[in-house]
């Protein structure tokens, strides 16, 4: 029994495929053109793999960080943004969720506020606070790997960046806590388990799809980030922290000529997230589904 | 006794987060917009003290010759993005989607993802070469061959076209997958039975799913349009305001331009704050408006697990 009504099929294809064609000729000419001496149009006038020399040799003159410096900020810098996330969207979701407290109505209006409140208005008084951070003796400056959790480091980008995603995260969270049974749950807290043990052993184990959605989500916008790495970074051109950063600097630096050599780098960074996509796009395209509840 | 402190610990991580990156910025914009800070006097100027705040960025901003140009960039840019892309494209993907093969439709869903999903670097690089000059441009590249277009470079002669398509392309995949999720939750009977009744496919889309989708219809039209006045990221990889003189300058990029880029080696903290308030200010009266309106009380309910 077909219960799907059907459209004129060849009318509906080509109504999807004329449009996503643009994009689909966007991905097909970076990948050409990564690999061409020069390119007209889709047309590629020469095979070469000049334009990859940017893997053993950076491009902006020696002294500056090679892309694999770059590469290991970009992964270190998405992974504790990830980590951070999902770790303090679940305690704070797992709470608004499972738990009677004072102030639990106005914490979650404040959540969906959030949610919706534009954070990229903020970015100039945020620009001051990551400088006060930076004055705070070791957090601000002396981590190791990090730098820092202040102005121009690594950890302070992360941070500005959890804290942009926070607000989306629990709200998914508490979607996922809300749909599972709470049986389980009572009766470990009749034994006598504490909250915390319940949350981090019972509950956790049971949302592993949130998990991995919100994990998902948060790596991939924390390694194609852009704005905020710009915002609160000094570095000179070349000496950029994260891939996105090197790929501008390198688009601003370069002449007419070289676009090859940017397109090499611009495919370095798209290879991973395209990779992950294709294992992850089932969780992805759920994760505005988990949240549709309370929301639209 | 035991929970009394609990919930207060697991919220602590998120307090802290949301008082140092939200509630002292929010307070602070408002102050900074009514003083001159830039990177001359900074350091020097006790912009804390009342007595040197002043309306004079707000003036500034209301007499700039360039106001009415920026404002009319912003309107037109968050209104055709919206309508034709992150509403209009979305639910034509979503319902076309959903009416093909199953799989089919899911396939597409997915390509219609990427751009969302590609760095943004990357994507607005993808545009450039789009838009290119004959004969690199790939545009040009099918069109020249066809006597269509005079071959210049895209981007200086239609900037909006590609703004509003480069954005409109990330756009319309948040309405995309709102809206397909709410037709595919319309109980199979409904369908069912309009199909035995006869209904054509474009009464069943007119009087069964488009009164489904008038929630998720709603909430995308209003989240969206607070999301694109505020977003500036592409157009600033894109034309950065060229190619004239504010030619395509809209307001959020107005505030991050005066603050945060210094043309003269001059960032003005003080007058670019100014330009955020009032997208701050819109900002907080939408998001109470979703509040009163979505449904908030299924949000609120009570727990039960604490009624052991």
């Amino acid at each position: 029994m077909i219960v799907r009504p059907k459209v004129k099929p060849v009318l509906a294809y080509l109504a999807l495929v004329v449009p996503s064609s643009l994009v689909l000729l966007g991905f097909l000419w970076l990948l050409i053109t990564s690999f061409s001496t020069r390119t007209e149009g889709l047309k590629s006038l020469g095979w070469t793999l000049h334009n990859w020399r940017f893997l053993w040799e950076s491009p902006f003159g020696p002294g500056y960080p090679s892309i694999w410096q770059i590469t290991l900020n970009t992964l270190l810098m998405s992974l504790i943004m990830t980590v951070i996330v999902v770790v303090v969207s679940s305690m704070t979701g797992y709470a608004l969720a499972r738990m009677k407290f004072p102030g639990r109505k106005s914490f979650l209006s404040l959540t969906l506020i959030l949610h919706a409140f534009p954070s990229v208005t903020l970015l100039i008084p945020i620009y001051f606070v990551l400088l006060w951070i930076t004055k705070i003796p070791l957090i601000g400056r002396g981590v190791p790997l990090l730098g820092g959790f202040g102005y121009n480091t690594v950890g302070g980008v992360a941070l500005v960046m959890v804290a942009f995603q926070l607000p989306f995260g629990i709200w998914i969270m508490k979607g996922f806590f809300d749909n599972i049974s709470w049986d389980m749950e009572r009766s470990a807290l009749i034994d006598g388990a504490s909250r915390f043990k319940v949350w981090w052993q019972i509950i956790m184990p049971n949302i592993r799809p949130g998990v991995a959605a919100l994990s998902v989500f948060s790596f991939l916008t924390a390694w194609n980030a852009y704005l905020i790495p710009l915002t609160f970074t000094a570095g000179r051109a070349g000496k950029s922290v994260v891939l996105s950063l090197y790929l501008q600097n390198f688009i601003s630096e370069s002449v007419m000529t070289e676009w090859n050599a940017v397109a090499a780098v611009g495919l370095f960074q798209l290879i991973p997230v395209v990779v992950f996509f294709l294992f992850t796009q089932e969780a992805l395209l759920n994760i505005y589904g988990g949240g549709r509840k309370g929301g639209a | 006794m035991r929970g009394q402190l609990a919930p207060y610990v697991f919220l602590s991580p998120t307090l802290v987060l949301v008082t140092l990156f939200f509630f002292i910025p929010l307070v602070m914009v408002f102050i900074l917009s009514f003083t001159n800070l830039d990177m001359t006097n900074f350091g020097i100027l006790e912009w804390w003290s009342p007595a040197n705040w002043s309306l004079d960025n707000y003036i500034k901003i209301f007499t700039n010759r360039f106001f009415s140009k920026i404002l009319g960039n912003t309107i037109m840019y968050v209104v055709l993005t919206l309508t034709v892309f992150n509403v209009g494209l979305a639910l034509v993907i979503a319902l076309i989607t959903t009416h093909i093969n199953r799989r089919a439709g899911f396939a597409f869903r997915v390509l219609w993802f990427l751009p969302r999903i590609t760095p943004v670097v990357v994507y607005i690089m993808m545009w450039k070469a789009l838009a290119g000059p004959a004969p690199m441009g790939i545009i040009n590249s099918i069109l020249g061959p066809l006597g269509i277009g005079s071959g210049k470079y895209l981007l200086n002669t239609n900037p909006w076209v590609f703004i509003i398509l480069a954005n409109g392309f990330i756009g319309a995949s948040f309405g995309m997958i709102l809206f397909s999720s709410a037709i595919e939750a319309i109980p199979k009977d409904y369908l069912m039975a309009s199909k035995v009744d006869g209904a054509t496919t474009w009464q069943t889309i007119r009087y069964v799913e488009l009164p489904a989708l008038k929630w998720p219809l709603l909430f995308v039209t209003t989240y969206q349009t607070l999301s694109l006045l505020t977003s500036f990221q592409q157009i600033m990889l894109l034309t950065d305001g060229g190619p004239g003189l504010y030619q395509t300058e809209v307001w959020a990029l107005t505030a991050y331009h005066r603050a945060l880029t210094s043309y003269f080696g001059n960032t003005q903290w003080g007058y670019g704050a100014a330009w955020s308030v009032v997208l701050v200010i819109i900002g907080i009266v939408m998001a109470v408006i979703y509040l009163r309106v979505f449904k908030f009380g299924e949000l609120v309910e009570e727990p039960k697990i604490d009624q052991l």
